[in-house]
C-alpha cells in the first residue's frame, strides 16, 4: 500500500475535527494529494441508520453492525482505493470510535476488534485528550439539545438527556483509556491552544510520513 | 433446561440460560424447495400445538429495504455486503429469534448464517473473520441442508421466474459472462462451501431431488427427535 492513513480520535468536544480540518488545509495548500472521510457518512446505509435511530430499533449488536457497514462502505469504495492510488487519507474517527462506543453498549471487545480487522490500521492516530469535565462543558454549553443516541439514552442511564450524556461520555472516556493502553496512539493535550496543538500534529506527521511522495505529479 | 449454545460470544442481553424453544434451520439454494418445505413444516408444527415464528434473509425491519435497493444497484463491496447482511441477521436475532426462544416458540429459519458465510467466502472474505462475526448466532437444534443438483435448481428457477437471478448466478464475481454457465459454476462453489461446513456445523443433508411429500416426511421424522 502506497498511501498514508491519518486518523483522529477523542471525545465529543475534544476539538479533533478542527484539528483534522487544519491538517487537511495545510496538506492541500502545500500541494499534497489528500482525501478526507468522516464517521457515519456513507450514502448507501444512511437511510437505514436514520430509520434505526429515529424509531429506536437498534440493539447494541445492530448499532455496532450498522456503523461497521457504513465504515466498510467508505473503506472499500474510498479509503482503500485512494490509499492504493497513493493518497494521504484523513479520517475523522476510525475504528477506535467503534471500539469505545460498542464496548460501552455491551458488545464483546474482542468481537468488535475482529469485526474491524479487515481495515488497515492507521499509520498515525492522534488522540485528543481532554479532561472529561472540560469536554462535557464544551458540548453542554454550546448545544443543549442532545440527540437520543448521542446522549446514550439507549443505555437507560438516566431519563434526563444531559445526565445520561455525562454518564455515557464518562464511560466512553474510560474505554478510550483502555484503547490508548492497548494501541498507543499519539496523545495530544487538547487543553492547549488550537495553534499549539496543530503545530505538534503537523510536526509529528512530517516526522512519521514521507510527505514528498504525496505531491501531485501533475501541476494544476 | 441446559443453557443455549452460541457459536461464539452471545450478543449483549441474550441470557442463554433462559432460552428454551427450538431453532430449526433449513438451508439450500433458491429452487431447492426450501420455502415449500417451511410452509408444510409450519402447518405440521401448528397442528401439533407448537407456536412458531419464521425468520429468513432480508426480512429485518431495520435494513431489508436498503439491502434490496443495494442488490438492484450492485454498488456495494464484499465486506460492506457481508456486514450489511450481518446487520439484517442480527436484527432478527435480537428482535425475533432470541425473544421467541425465550417464550418457548419453535423458530423456523429459512436459511441462516451458513448461506451468508458461504456467499462471503466465495467472494473472498476471510473464514475466521466470518466465524467471529457470526459468533453471535444461536446454535440451532437441527440444521437441514436441502441439496439439489444444479440442473434441477435451474429448472425450478425458470418455473418460478422467467430468468435466473443475478445474485444467485454469482454474476457479480465474473465467473462467466454467460448467465447460465455462471449460475452452474456459482452454485457448485456454494455447494462446495456447504460440504466444507457440513461436519463443523452438523448439517443433516437432505436429498432435494425427490417429491415434496417424501422430503417433508423425512424432515418431520428427524424433527421429532429434537422436539
Amino acid at each position: 500500500m502506497k498511501g498514508a492513513l491519518i486518523a483522529v480520535e477523542g471525545l465529543d468536544g475534544s476539538g479533533k475535527s478542527t484539528q483534522i480540518y487544519l491538517v487537511k488545509r495545510w496538506l492541500e495548500l502545500e500541494g499534497y494529494k489528500v482525501f478526507f472521510t468522516e464517521w457515519n457518512s456513507s450514502v448507501v446505509v444512511k437511510s437505514a441508520t436514520r430509520k434505526g435511530k429515529k424509531r429506536q430499533l437498534l440493539t447494541p449488536t445492530t448499532f455496532s453492525l450498522i456503523h461497521c457497514t457504513d465504515f466498510a462502505d467508505r473503506y472499500e469504495r474510498q479509503v482503500l482505493p485512494l490509499l492504493r492510488a497513493g493518497y494521504i487519507v484523513l479520517a475523522d474517527r476510525y475504528a477506535f470510535t467503534a471500539f469505545a462506543r460498542d464496548a460501552v453498549r455491551g458488545c464483546d471487545r474482542q468481537w468488535v476488534r475482529n469485526l474491524y480487522s479487515f481495515a488497515a490500521p492507521a499509520d498515525v492516530t492522534f488522540y485528543f485528550d481532554l479532561p472529561l469535565e472540560v469536554a462535557l462543558g464544551r458540548i453542554l454549553a454550546g448545544r443543549p439539545k442532545l440527540k437520543y443516541h448521542e446522549a446514550g439514552m439507549d443505555l437507560d442511564l438516566s431519563p434526563d438527556p444531559v445526565e445520561s450524556f455525562r454518564v455515557f461520555q464518562g464511560r466512553i472516556y474510560e474505554e478510550y483509556k483502555r484503547i490508548i493502553a492497548e494501541f498507543h496512539p499519539v496523545v495530544i493535550d487538547a487543553t492547549q491552544s488550537i495553534e499549539k496543538q496543530q503545530e505538534q500534529v503537523r510536526q509529528i506527521i512530517a516526522e512519521r510520513i514521507d510527505l514528498a511522495q504525496y505531491r501531485w505529479r501533475i501541476l494544476r | 433446561m441446559s443453557p443455549r449454545q452460541f457459536y461464539g460470544t452471545p450478543p449483549p442481553g441474550a441470557a442463554p440460560a433462559s432460552l428454551g424453544g427450538k431453532l430449526i434451520v433449513i438451508e439450500g439454494a433458491d429452487g431447492s424447495g426450501r420455502s415449500t418445505q417451511i410452509a408444510i413444516l409450519n402447518d405440521w408444527l401448528e397442528r401439533r400445538g407448537h407456536a412458531t415464528v419464521q425468520v429468513g434473509l432480508r426480512r429485518s425491519t431495520l435494513v431489508s429495504a436498503e439491502l434490496e435497493r443495494a442488490k438492484q444497484g450492485n454498488t456495494l463491496g464484499r465486506m460492506t455486503m457481508s456486514v450489511f447482511y450481518a446487520t439484517d441477521f442480527a436484527d432478527q436475532l435480537d428482535n425475533i429469534i432470541i425473544p421467541a426462544l425465550h417464550a418457548g416458540f419453535v423458530v423456523l429459519a429459512d436459511r441462516y448464517v451458513y448461506t451468508l458465510m458461504a456467499r462471503a467466502i466465495v467472494r473472498g472474505c476471510d473464514r475466521q473473520w466470518l466465524e467471529s462475526l457470526y459468533g453471535i448466532a444461536v446454535v440451532p437444534d437441527i440444521v437441514f441442508y436441502l441439496k439439489a443438483a444444479p440442473q434441477q435448481l435451474v429448472e425450478r428457477n425458470f418455473q418460478k421466474k422467467d430468468c435466473l437471478d443475478y445474485w444467485e448466478s454469482g454474476m457479480d464475481i465474473g465467473l462467466s459472462a454467460d448467465m447460465f454457465e455462471s449460475f452452474i459454476k456459482y452454485q457448485r462453489l456454494i455447494e462446495r462451501e456447504f460440504s466444507r461446513m457440513q461436519k463443523q456445523y452438523e448439517f443433516e443433508v437432505i436429498d432435494g431431488n425427490r417429491p415434496i411429500r417424501a422430503i417433508s416426511a423425512d424432515l418431520e421424522k428427524r424433527i421429532e427427535t429434537v422436539l
